[in-house]
């Protein structure tokens, strides 16, 4: 129970931090300049694509916990590896992305939609590398027996900072990627 | 292969020397709370003394008109660096000292619910604190000021690499804020008695819970904007510059939104301390406990509502000021409640003069005065008059000394028996306490008037205007005998660590359960702890016939037996 309690306090004091760097996004999003470079330097259709790779991580990993609690140690190692690999594949979809933006000469430093841009999302991609080191680590101790027969906490507490990674991408991906489209449209 | 045995603590309180077998390794390897505790605290009183010495170098330029004792450069160094550490690495490792030392002990448990990472927050906050020093000889120190404003902190203006050193150990420090709090939140959550319910909590636990959760919500905008200020600094980035097309008010948004609340954090534990300490020398209960709490509970959410009242000056508008001068006027009222609290704890109690309670007395008054001058800033125009001058000095120092330091000091004063197992010479201490008091106020009465004449802050030097001289002199006099006074300090409690008188375990015949071990507390605290059914219950245990909980039960039933109010006020003795 301390343990989720913990992992519940280290999300929400994570969350005000990505709330302070999407209010900094958005606040410059409003200012000129910003909305066009948005729209002709993102992909949304591929961007979607490995989004949906992460989301489905999420599920994933619940499986694995769900396993965990039945003591079915086999298929909690193939949840636990696939979650992994997803993970895996949406770090490279990201550092893809950063390849194209930076070949189209977008950095940090080159503009604010770079500067905004490149912090709130490599942050957030700081964030899912530190969750795939723990369930790396976890995955291997399961490997090992470390697990076997026990009631131990881990999964629970991995799976809440987990799907909070999650949740914060939905909110990225929504003001990011998919909110500016409509202005496009609109306006 | 080469071991090292990592020494086990074998007692609470090993010796300091580094030749005897359980030396300083022990320390550094520990996660006993209780060694936490005291590590934190001397670290405060290293930085206490280091900061100290920078603002007395500052008050000795500002002593005369036209000085050139110090170069600009400097001076904004020095003040700079007095602010920041004052605040970050003086008044928090403090009050997590005594946190990580007296929660557990409050709430009848051995350890923290997370002792390694107690360790951890305790050493990220060292090495921050280092980190933040190291700038001296690495070029130069920060000198933006300790709230660092945009675009002054940007590379093109200030190019040492002191402000990166801000950024690095402020980051650091925080870390260890937030991960010190998460570990208070569940240790006073799990690791309570079971007996001990939340409303039968010591309000200084109540205080770090509330505080606690204060620091979660409000460290992390300091650490984006820190972040994002070294994107800036080292990768080019345009969050701060305006020449890129960023904007230098969103530095004083974030850094706002975690600064105000940040006032409160350095503030609420200390409103913890007192409720502990005014009703064990008044010999009385708590005046409105659930008050304390209520409004302890207000103060932090109304604290993330006001954050614009420092940046009055920048011309937000109209509508934005009267809606945060509404906001910081509101904010009184629940500190206010509190003073009274304390006020009618005191009434009609038997009251002792121990150090301690003098520190507290002197705090209603010094505070008071400094909510004062604080309440005038939420008046816009008069903010508009006088901020950036003398008078925002006096009103900080009066909360941040008349406020936090005497807290700390209170409690200090009533815990250092507990802590050390020896009592502080009490005459010395008494010396300490006038002449701490008379410094202090020498020092900072005259700055609200050099305010009001307009002579503004962080300036290296002055003209000789009718009247600067004198009174910044009187200044300068003044902080000189508050030093001569943290001197004193230190020596009382050096002395009494080495030749003291030994302590009582129970010597101001207290109410909560860090009274009832050993003093110091052996290393396991409790084998067993006495039985909690109301907020007093040492009290309750040393007096059984007129526990607390039994009053309680009296007044419950239906025909009270003829009960006297006066003796309900003031049992005791």
């Amino acid at each position: 129970m301390e343990n989720k309690l913990m992992i519940k306090l280290v999300v929400g004091t994570e969350a005000m931090f990505f709330l302070a760097l999407i209010m900094a996004y958005v606040y410059f999003s409003l200012l000129p300049g910003f909305s066009p470079q948005q729209a002709d330097h993102l992909d949304i259709r591929s961007t979607a694509i490995f989004s949906a790779f992460l989301f489905s991580s999420s599920f994933t990993f619940w499986r694995a916990e769900m396993n965990f609690k039945q003591g079915k140690m086999t298929r909690l190692k193939g949840w636990l590896l696939l979650t992994l690999v997803l993970g895996l594949v949406f770090l490279f979809g990201q550092g893809n992305e950063y390849a194209r933006l930076l070949r189209e000469n977008v950095s940090i430093s080159s503009s604010l939609f770079g500067t905004s841009f490149f912090t709130l999302t490599g942050f957030h991609g700081l964030h899912v590398f530190a969750g795939l080191v723990v369930i790396s680590i976890i995955t291997a101790l399961t490997f090992m027996g470390d697990y076997d027969r026990s009631t131990s906490s881990v999964f629970g507490t991995v799976g809440i900072y987990w799907h909070f990674v999650d949740i914060v991408w939905l909110f990225v991906f929504l003001i990011v990627y998919i909110l500016p489209h409509f202005h496009k449209i609109t306006g | 292969m080469d071991t090292i045995l990592v020494p086990e603590p074998e007692e609470s309180l090993p010796s300091l020397s580094v030749s005897n077998d359980q030396g300083i390794l022990q320390w550094i390897s520990s996660v006993d709370h209780k060694q936490i505790g005291i590590m934190y605290l001397w670290l405060s009183v290293l930085f206490l003394v280091v900061a100290g010495i920078e603002i007395l170098l500052v008050r000795l330029q500002l002593a005369i008109p036209n000085n050139h004792f110090l170069a600009p450069e400097v001076y904004n160094q020095l003040f700079t660096m007095h602010g920041t550490t004052m605040i970050f690495f003086v008044a928090m490792p403090a009050i997590f000292g005594f946190t990580t030392y007296f929660v557990p002990l409050m709430i009848g448990a051995n350890d923290m619910a997370f002792p390694r990472l107690n360790a951890f927050s305790f050493w990220t906050t060292f090495f921050g604190g280092s980190l933040l020093y190291f700038s001296f000889i690495a070029g130069g120190a920060p000198d933006a000021g300790w709230f660092n404003y945009a675009p002054l902190n940007e590379y093109n203006y200030s190019s040492s690499p002191g402000i990166d050193y801000y950024c690095a150990g402020l980051l650091f420090a925080g870390i260890g804020t937030v991960t010190a709090s998460i570990n208070f939140v569940v240790t006073i959550l799990h690791y309570r008695v079971p007996a001990m319910s939340l409303k039968q909590m010591p309000l200084f636990v109540w205080m770090i819970l509330i505080n606690s959760f204060l620091i979660l919500a409000a460290f992390p905008s300091l650490n984006a904007a820190l972040a994002m200020l070294l994107l800036d600094r080292q990768l080019h980035a345009h969050f701060f510059s305006a020449a890129g097309g960023g904007s230098a008010i969103l530095w004083q948004h974030l850094f706002w939104l975690f600064g105000h609340p940040e006032v409160y954090i350095v503030i609420l534990p200390i409103f913890g301390i007192f409720s502990e300490v005014f009703p064990v020398f008044s010999r009385k209960p708590i005046f409105g406990y659930s008050m304390v709490i209520g409004s302890g509970i207000a103060i932090a959410l109304l604290a993330f509502g006001v954050w614009v009242h420092h940046m009055f000056a920048t011309g937000l508008g109209n509508t934005v000021n009267g809606f945060f001068a509404a906001s910081s006027l509101l904010i009184g009222i629940p500190t206010g409640v509190k003073i009274f609290n304390w006020l009618a704890t005191m009434h009609g109690g038997a009251i002792r003069f121990s150090v301690s309670m003098l520190f507290a007395i002197a705090f209603l008054i010094e505070f008071t005065i400094g909510g004062l001058s604080g309440i005038s800033f939420a008046i816009v125009p008069i903010d508009w008059q006088l901020t950036d001058t003398y008078y925002v000095v006096a009103h900080l120092h009066f909360v941040f000394i008349g406020g936090t330091l005497f807290g700390l000091l209170s409690g200090l004063f009533y815990w250092f028996p507990k802590m050390s197992g020896r009592a502080p010479d009490q005459r010395l201490s008494r010396w300490f306490f006038w002449l701490f008091v008379t410094g202090f106020n020498i020092t900072f009465l005259v700055q609200h008037a050099l305010g009001a004449m307009g002579m503004p802050r962080r300036v290296y030097t002055y003209p000789n205007l009718p009247g600067w001289g004198v009174l910044n002199l009187i200044s300068t006099i003044g902080a000189f005998l508050m030093a001569g006074a943290v001197g004193l300090l230190v020596y009382i409690l050096v002395r009494a660590l080495n030749k003291g008188a030994i302590a009582a375990s129970d010597p101001w015949d207290a109410n909560t359960l860090e009274w009832t071990t050993t003093s110091p507390p052996g290393l396991k605290n409790f084998d067993r702890v006495i039985p909690v059914k109301s907020t007093r219950p040492f009290r309750d245990y040393k007096r059984p016939e007129d526990a607390d909980w039994k009053r309680q039960e009296v007044a419950y039933t239906e025909k009270p037996p003829d009960i006297d109010i006066t003796q309900n006020n003031s049992h005791g003795e």
